[in-house]
């Protein structure tokens, strides 16, 4: 008996019956970590045969919550009930023979394995692999037919996209029967046209009978595809709509609690002169590979210049040689300056006396040093400044920790305590940290990339209002973000990168996300 | 949702002694087990080492090698570079002071001092300097450079003390006596100028107040000059350093230097104050002994002080112990490795329950 036929027959049973228990009954579910209560006495009801969605803020429980339904948690209190049975889910294996297949942000596939391998792998019938792979080959042709999820089942995972990786990580759950799928924030490293084709996997399946929840903070995707929606914040769970009656206004304002704005207010932008102008940038990287090609552009005062693209098509190696942290050829320069792109001279100091601040992509790696005390990352590449060393014997902690205290309070950092530890702070107040010790130096231009990435949306606002500000003050803006939306609602003026090229240039008010999507996607201009 | 799991006083003081108490009892059994009295042992260890002014010296004497090595591994793993060089960087040390002491003229002790801690750091520094450069600029690992530095450093002495330094006619690989006047003052010297009487028999001296004062001078240092601020932040992350403009080679060779002259001053003590000559193989593994009362002080200064005391007491203690009692010293030996594998390598088994413990007092 082949897995495809089980499926088909249970979805013959659940049809037939009228009164169908619900897929997923969560009750009364509580978690602590510590002093923190990651979720409170949550219920949710998941009905079979539909998408439902879960959105909240970084930090609001949802990973928590599906933790404990695939069994890497076990919750304080609650129950479970899987289609109306009540359900224990020690560990994952449980929750894999309970039907729940699990699709992570951070796949886990093995690299240098194939697809098929990847596939059986932990689910072979024994111990000669033969049976299991003939077996396994049959239904991925099966479930490629049947849901598009085409992929060569020879070809090794690290030469797949990252759509076609996620694509075997969904075959992998159905391989072992899944009937409920979660997917955590499946679209983060997706083009739009792979999202799209993810969405209508996931409504080809929903119309076989599986279960799907989604977790995202994109509302945009919970609109497109979800039947139904619950909402956390703080660890709790505020609503649960119907998505049809509902609007991305209104989830925003449960998100977060108050109302927001989903769109930059911001006037046109008055660009003065040049700034920085890039020609013939070229990078190849240790492997040999060319990551930059022959990049140039011009970016003027007043003016927010963004970057799209699908991550990995050499934004970062852009922003780090810019930043003076990678070496590369080319020309560049900085007011008419030559910027040099090598030797001594090319480092973070250097860059900083020429007045270019750098929020870095990662803020965890390198714009914090996370066991620091805020005061002290305060000082993070400005430690040379005469301010906080009154003698070469003596950096004075008072005034960094009194600079720093100031600075929070300006940027609404919670809680405003300098002696904190970095790692003690939330996302969205951690870049704060970061973007209020850059900008309030007063740069002429600033580097930034991915600035509101696991930041909550209260968050996102406020430091979008800040870019704005800076610019209209007369900075150059920089901006890599793979987030569409606020490279369209930010930037004057948008480049699209592929593959270390540069596509196309458009301005911001006469292009859309489907035109930039077909660029990121390597699409020429025709 | 990681919060602390440990309170930071709990950290520094809770997990060690437990580690300590833990390995103290396993030697307890061991000792038992061998049909000596356990009790009796720990007196003995404790008279010897605490219970007389000899005792205090000998232990205070060795505790002055182990802060020198301890705060020169302390400070190199603050920029994350395990150096397991002290035991050759001391050596090189020690044939800096020789040098230095022999061959200038020295009218009085205390420009002796300052002329041999000059010595003894800049050939300690020097000989942390390679591993420290081939690190930095050709990435060669310095666990393994440093280690290889030991055996080299071992090899060259051997053959300056055989070929150079050895008085004529003399059939021991030594060097020649100092000078009487670079002889330092002993601890009960110094105590005799307030009135406090000391013993005069074991060999602490004035470098155990260098010694101290190194300690507060390293922890100025790391945590209150750019200078540490910049290797701190390399050690804990050297993305983020390299983002702040901070050069991992400069810091890299800077600190090995540092750390390097520290394991180097422990000459001072060793080959200047006591043995006021140099003869092979004086380090005597106390290099070596540093990385453990560095994991054991959390490679902070003021714990690299604490340990280095404690690891004076084991040794001062269980020279005793070999001498009084039927215990062999091949025990004793087992004892300090005992207390090194609680201490250093079983931190976490330690650390684990005790998270545990106030997780459910803070849940409770």
């Amino acid at each position: 008996m082949t897995a495809v036929t089980d499926h088909a027959t249970r979805q013959e049973t659940a049809a037939s019956t009228s009164s169908v228990p619900p897929a997923i009954e969560l009750r009364g579910i509580s978690k602590a970590f510590g002093p923190v209560q990651a979720n409170k006495n949550i219920s949710i009801t998941v009905q079979r045969g539909t998408i439902h969605g879960i959105v909240g803020e970084n930090g609001a429980g949802k990973s928590t919550l599906m933790s404990i339904l695939y069994g890497f948690y076990k919750a304080d209190a609650g129950e479970v009930f899987i289609n109306g049975k009540r359900t224990d889910i020690p560990d994952s294996l449980a929750a894999i023979r309970a039907g729940i297949g699990m699709v992570f942000q951070h796949f886990k596939l093995v690299e240098n394995f194939t697809v098929l391998e990847n596939v059986i792998l932990g689910a072979e019938d024994s111990a000669l692999l033969g049976p299991s792979r003939r077996r396994a080959r049959g239904v991925l042709k099966q479930l490629a037919s049947d849901f598009e999820l085409e992929v060569d089942p020879d070809a090794l995972i690290e030469e797949l996209s990252v759509g076609h990786q996620q694509r075997v990580e969904i075959l992998k759950a159905l391989y072992r029967e899944a009937d409920i799928l979660i997917l955590d924030e499946p679209t983060g490293v997706l083009t739009p046209s792979e999202a799209d084709h993810l969405f209508r996997i996931l409504r080809g399946l929903k119309e076989q009978g599986k279960t799907i929840i989604l977790i995202t903070h994109k509302l945009r995707e919970i609109m497109d595809v979800t039947d139904a929606v619950s909402v956390m914040r703080r660890g709790e769970m505020v609503a649960t709509r119907e998505t049809a009656k509902t609007s991305p206004t209104e989830l925003a304002e449960l998100m977060v609690g108050r109302k927001v704005l989903l769109r930059v207010e911001k006037t046109k932008a008055q660009s003065g002169d040049e700034v920085l102008r890039v020609e013939d940038l070229r990078l190849v990287d240790a492997q040999g590979v060319e990551r930059l090609r022959k990049i140039g552009f011009s970016l003027r005062a007043g003016e927010i210049l963004g970057i799209a693209g699908v991550a990995g098509n050499g934004q970062s190696e852009l922003l780090e040689v810019l930043a003076g942290l990678r070496e590369a050829e080319g020309r560049v320069w900085l007011r008419g300056n030559p910027l040099p792109l090598s030797g001594p001279e090319c480092n973070g100091q250097a860059r900083r006396a020429m007045r270019i601040a750098h929020v870095p992509e990662d803020r965890h790696r390198r714009g914090l040093v996370l066991p620091f005390h805020a005061w002290e990352n305060t000082a993070l590449g400005y430690h040379n400044d005469p301010r906080y060393n009154p003698s070469p014997w003596r950096m004075d902690g008072a005034a960094m920790v009194a600079d720093t205290a100031a600075k929070m309070e300006r940027f609404d950092v919670r809680p405003p305590n300098p002696q904190l530890p970095a790692e003690g702070f939330s996302g969205g107040n951690q870049q704060k940290i970061v973007l209020a010790r850059e900008i309030e130096y007063g740069p002429d231009l600033l580097l930034v990339g991915q600035p509101t990435r696991g930041v909550d949306i209260g968050a996102i606002e406020f430091i979008h209002q800040r870019l704005i500000e800076l610019r209209d003050a007369g900075a150059a803006i920089l901006l890599v973000s793979v987030e569409l939306d606020e490279i369209l609602s930010l930037s004057d003026r948008i480049l699209v990168m592929f593959d270390g090229r540069i596509m196309g240039e458009r301005m911001a008010d006469a292009t859309d996300a489907k035109e930039l999507g077909l660029l990121m996607a390597g699409m020429t201009e025709t | 949702m990681n919060g602390k799991p440990i309170p930071k006083w709990a950290d520094v003081t809770l997990v060690p002694l437990v580690s300590v108490v833990l390995a103290f009892i396993i030697s307890a059994i061991l000792i038992w087990a061998i049909g000596e009295s356990p009790w009796a042992a720990v007196k003995m260890m404790v008279d010897g080492a605490f219970g007389s002014s000899y005792g205090w010296g000998y232990t205070l004497y060795y505790a002055t090698n182990f802060m020198f090595t301890g705060l020169a591994v302390a400070v190199a793993f603050q920029a994350r570079l395990f150096n397991i060089g002290g035991e050759g960087q001391a050596a090189l040390g020690g044939l800096g002071v020789a040098l230095v002491v022999l061959y200038l003229p020295w009218p009085h002790w205390t420009l002796a001092l300052l002329g041999a801690s000059v010595g003894a750091a800049l050939f300690g520094a020097l000989w942390a300097l390679i591993p420290g450069y081939l690190q930095a600029k050709r990435g060669s690992h310095i666990v393994i450079t440093t280690i290889m530095f030991n055996f080299i450093a071992a090899s060259f002495l051997n053959y300056m003390l055989v070929n150079h330094l050895r008085p004529q006619g003399s059939q021991d690989p030594s060097s020649p006596r100092f000078p009487d006047a670079t002889s330092l003052p002993k601890l009960h010297e110094i105590l005799g100028l307030f009135g406090i009487p000391f013993s005069k028999v074991p060999p602490v001296n004035i470098s155990l107040l260098i010694a101290v004062a190194l300690c507060f001078a390293v922890w100025w240092m790391l945590w209150r000059t750019r200078l540490g601020y910049q290797i701190r932040a390399f050690g804990e992350s050297e993305p983020a350093a390299q983002y702040a403009g901070i050069s991992p080679a400069r810091i890299t060779i800077i600190v090995m230097l540092i750390s390097g002259g520290l394991a180097g001053m422990m000459a001072l003590n060793n080959v200047m104050g006591e043995q006021e000559r140099l003869v092979l193989n004086a380090v005597e593994g106390a290099g070596f002994i540093g990385i453990a009362v560095a994991l054991m002080g959390r490679n902070h200064p003021f714990g690299v002080f604490l340990a280095a005391i404690l690891f004076g007491f084991l040794y001062q203690g269980g020279a005793e112990l070999a001498l009084w009692t039927g215990i062999p010293r091949e025990l004793i030996v087992v004892i300090q490795a005992l207390v090194i594998l609680f201490t250093g390598a079983l931190d976490n088994m330690v650390r684990i329950p005790i998270a545990k413990l106030f997780s459910l007092r803070r849940a409770g």
